[in-house]
């Protein structure tokens, strides 16, 4: 890639170097060349960044692709695109696909599928068990091999404490976490949206908090026995979250990401829309596991992304087909398509002063990198230093817009979020020194 | 082609308040009806059930109109209930059972409704097993739709029933005590009983098991949940009280480990006769039916004289044939 | 929009008693007789031709109430009537019913109260007393008592108040202001 990209006048974040001031950034061969005051750079191509953000390209470590064997609601190439919508420049695809990503095979096709197609970098995730069914190891050390970067059996837990111990044992030889999603299943069993006042409005089995609670609780007792790196997927409790900043503070090694959704939205959605109103409308595109939960909760999970105790911000983008979600809510499919929309809804944050802009783009950068030690794998990932993946993002933290799903380049429409007002947006990205995204600038 | 102009009639009630009066398409809940409402279905009932004392029980006011009964639950006394409320008014009424609820299992709810209301539906009569289901209905249809009970959720025509059944013995509710006894978890007959009731200055008690208690009643949750009280023991929430109304309690309900099963069940919260005589005299027993004697009520009270349990059905088709007739008053069919 | 007085009370007043003795007069007695207000005004009416009836005859003639909303057959055009009462009738098979109503228009509404009548008995004959006839019959109805004969267009709004009903007592027609005459 020879093409030389001039990003000028932004104002740069990057973590890593804490920079925050005016610079230019110069992308060559695919890579970061420089950054700094009033670069020259003839023959590049051009990008006005005055009046914007600059920041290293989003890592999402928590989305469904779909691809393999349910491409009817997301494939690799429709993810990817949604995914430098998004601004998000590297995506970690979980293995619950048909068939599962539990063997090399299915990775090496996920890998090959994605230099096709792929509009930016795909990390696959390996199972942790065979067919994801929690009984049987899977063949960990061939997948790390084959690419994983970590291993989940996403989308279900693993409910079997001895299971869960000796994968943790087993992939620390690889280097590599297990990220569990926690949810006590016979706690949860029937729940379809979180057990509380909403719930029994709506009359509506509920899945109560002490479901994640308890099964965090045991991660962090298993991470402490076996030493091993345990990540908590989608946390999403008050009391989940007090375990695993309880456990931080004891040294051990318990990471934890956060969506989008559990750091805006509540209950309240399920019963009423995003828009609010006393009418019930039982949204199903506010179905997703685990659950909207409860002012507190959503509380406890923003002050824990300020301070810290949560690593990062993972999307967990489950698209769905319209008729998974046009149905009764008991039936309808659990998730978000979130690639889109999660920097818009991140801002509420930032806007509320709630969080500062430099706080959540590490937590789209260099914190996700960090809690999976993605820099093993990419040097530099999630930076912008010399040499670093041309992966960057232009954001405009102002930019009103109102969120509209038959946009999406994702084939999945379900979020709850439609026709909803959000402020801030990414401009442009640049993924190994393609645009892949760009905004229509406006005519001046 | 003439247009006939329909002038004002001066035979309009004066005391009507004309078309603001019901604007409502569907009946949903009961959970957000006014006053004026509520008070209006009462009144209209009052006049079904005239009708249906007549030597003739028909009237013409809804020929042409067509009910389609789409329950995904089977249910002989509610589906035949507003089966006889449409005949009676003269509606043609069809039913139609419908099993399974997914896409999956066949025709998806949105699907079938908009196929019903192509055949010419101008009501859809729903019962069915999900929560919401409805709502979702509702949303993509240009009929009526009318709740007849959906999962765990609503049963707005029950409580309407139950009101105006509690209402023909005892007049206003304001102030009397009800207490609702059973799996008020699982009950949508309770909730909805929950939300009109007190909505009407009901002090309402509800009954059971601490897991057979939704989350949530009992606490404040204003404007989310209707204000009860919630007590555990019946021996003392029936003190005092004015209504006492038994839930049925079902025998999957010992498999899930809310109960530890019938026998001390019935021990505890069987509405029988030496629980009965601490409450009010004269106070009324109610139950939604089919009951369960021996279990939630004894055979004594169930057929006792203080038992409402066949004026319910009774008033149910009256109930029901006001409700018909509300939400078809808002139909504006063409003029030729 | 012009309003012109038609009837004063005591113009009502002298109507109804009017009515009263032709009714009697015409079924040669009260024997059998039956008075039937149609809701809400006609039911006034009908009590006062009852106590007029009673005070020259000395005879007590049974009164009833009918709510016909039920029975209309152009409900779905109408779209304001929503309310319906339970109806009152005395014993009607056999019986010779005066069916009474404030005014007499297109005749749907007796059609109506007929069509009622009939599901409660079968009474021998029927008639009808109104207290004003404005023309414009849509239906091959008439009545056997008029108050007062009152030729009107169809833009016209009849206001007929009863002290029973409405707090106030008087018969106006209120003609649409000029500009507003539909042809």
């Amino acid at each position: 890639m020879s093409e030389r990209l001039l990003i000028r006048g932004g104002r740069v974040l990057d973590p890593l170097s804490g920079t925050d001031a005016e610079r230019d950034v110069l992308v060559e061969d695919g890579r970061i060349a420089a950054a700094g005051a009033r670069l020259d750079a003839t023959g590049a191509r051009v990008i006005d960044a005055r009046g914007l953000f600059v920041a290293p390209g989003f890592v999402d470590i928590h989305a469904h692709l779909r691809d393999p064997g349910l491409e009817y609601k997301e494939d690799i190439a429709s993810g990817t695109r949604a995914a430098a919508r998004g601004g998000f420049t590297t995506v970690c695809a979980m293995p619950n696909t048909e068939p599962p990503c539990d063997t090399r095979a299915t990775v090496e096709y996920v890998l090959r599928r994605a230099g096709e197609a792929a509009s930016v970098r795909v990390f696959p995730i390996g199972a942790v068990t065979r067919g994801r069914e929690g009984k049987e190891l899977a063949e960990l050390g061939d997948l790390a091999e084959a690419g994983c970067v970590a291993f989940s059996d996403d989308g279900a837990p693993i409910a079997d404490a001895m299971i869960m111990r000796r994968a943790l044992e087993y992939a620390s030889a690889f280097g590599r976490p297990i990220i569990d999603h926690c949810e006590d299943p016979s706690l949860a069993k029937d729940g379809v949206m979180h057990e509380g006042a909403v719930a029994t409005r709506l009359g509506l089995r509920g899945a109560p908090a002490a479901a994640e609670a308890a099964m965090v609780e045991r991660d962090i007792a298993l991470a402490e026995a076996t030493g091993a790196h345990v990540h908590i997927a989608h946390i999403s409790t008050r009391a989940g979250v007090e375990a695993v900043r309880a456990a931080k503070r004891r040294g051990l090694r318990v990471t934890a990401e956060v969506t989008p959704h559990h750091l805006t939205l509540t209950a309240d959605a399920v019963a009423f829309g995003c828009a609010g109103g006393d009418a019930l409308v039982y949204d199903a595109n506010a179905k997703v596991n685990p659950p909207l939960r409860e002012r507190d909760d959503v509380d406890a999970c923003v002050e824990a992304l300020a301070d810290g105790a949560i690593d990062c911000v993972a999307t967990d983008h489950a698209p769905h087909a319209v008729i998974e979600k046009l149905c009764e809510f008991d039936d309808a499919a659990f998730g978000i398509s979130g690639l889109e929309t999660a920097f818009g809804l991140c801002m509420r944050l930032v806007h509320e002063g709630r969080v500062p802009l430099a706080r959540l783009v590490e937590a789209l950068t260099l914190g996700p990198v960090r809690a999976l030690a993605l820099e093993a794998h990419v040097p530099g990932i999630g930076t912008l230093a010399p040499g670093a993946p041309a992966d960057v993002v232009v954001l405009d933290p102002e930019r009103a817009w109102t969120v509209d799903p038959s946009r999406f380049a994702s084939k999945g429409t379900n979020t709850p979020l439609a026709g909803v007002a959000l402020r801030g947006a990414v401009v442009a990205t640049i993924a190994g020194g393609r645009v892949v995204h760009e905004e229509e600038v406006a005519v001046a | 082609m003439t247009t006939v102009r329909m002038a004002p009639e001066t035979t309009l009630t004066p005391d009507s308040p004309g078309e603001s009066a019901w604007s409502r398409r569907h009946l949903l809940d009961v959970d957000d009806l006014t006053a004026d409402e509520v008070e209006l279905l009462m009144t209209t009932a009052d006049a079904m059930k005239e009708v249906l004392a007549r030597e003739v029980p028909r009237v013409p006011a809804l020929r042409g109109t067509t009910i389609i009964t789409l329950f995904y639950e089977n249910s002989t006394r509610t589906r035949s209930s507003f089966e006889l409320a449409g005949k009676v008014l003269g509606a043609d009424v069809i039913n139609v059972a419908a099993s399974g609820s997914s896409v999956t299992k066949g025709e998806s709810l949105v699907d079938t409704v908009k196929t019903l209301q192509a055949v010419g539906a101008d009501v859809i009569v729903m019962r069915h097993g999900r929560s919401g289901a409805p709502y979702l209905a509702a949303r993509h249809a240009a009929c009526s739709v009318v709740n007849a009970g959906d999962g765990m959720h609503a049963h707005p025509t029950q409580a309407l029933l139950d009101l105006y059944t509690v209402r023909a013995r005892l007049g206003d509710v304001r102030g009397r005590r009800v207490v609702i006894v059973g799996d008020v978890l699982h009950s949508r007959v309770a909730r909805s009983n929950l939300w009109l009731l007190t909505s009407l200055g009901a002090e309402v008690t509800v009954c059971a098991p601490p897991t057979l208690v939704p989350r949530g009643l009992g606490d404040t949750h204003e404007g989310l949940l209707p204000p009860v009280r919630v007590e555990s023991s019946l021996d003392r929430a029936v003190e005092g009280a004015d209504v006492v109304m038994a839930l049925r309690m079902q025998l999957e309900r010992m498999h899930g480990g809310f109960v530890p099963g019938m026998r001390e069940y019935a021990r505890l919260y069987q509405v029988n006769a030496e629980r009965l005589a601490r409450a009010n005299p004269g106070a009324l027993v109610l139950h939604p039916g089919p009951m369960n004697e021996g279990v939630e009520i004894s055979h004594e009270v169930a057929h006792g004289l203080q038992s409402q349990v066949e004026e319910q059905v009774a008033n149910g088709v009256a109930v029901r044939m006001a409700v018909l007739w509300l939400v078809t008053r808002t139909r504006a069919k063409g003029v030729a | 929009m012009p309003i012109a007085p038609v009837m004063s009370p005591d113009d009502i007043r002298r109507a109804v008693t009017r009515i009263a003795h032709e009714v009697v007069e015409h079924n040669r007695g009260t024997r059998d007789l039956v008075l039937i207000g149609m809701r809400t005004r006609g039911v006034p009416l009908a009590q006062r031709i009852a106590d007029a009836i009673a005070a020259f005859e000395g005879e007590t003639v049974p009164v009833g109430s009918l709510d016909v909303a039920l029975h209309r057959d152009d409900l779905t055009e109408r779209g304001a009537a929503v309310k319906v009462q339970p109806s009152d009738l005395p014993e009607v098979a056999g019986k010779r019913v005066v069916l009474v109503d404030d005014v007499l228009y297109t005749g749907r509404t007796v059609r109506a109260a007929l069509d009622a009548l009939i599901d409660y008995g079968r009474p021998e004959r029927i008639q009808l007393a109104v207290l004003v006839d404005r023309g414009h019959r849509e239906l091959p109805i008439r009545a056997d008592f008029v108050g007062k004969n009152l030729p009107t267009s169809r833009d016209d709004d009849v206001q007929v108040r009863l002290y029973e009903s409405d707090g106030d007592e008087y018969v106006r027609v209120a003609a649409p202001e000029p500009l507003e005459v539909q042809r």
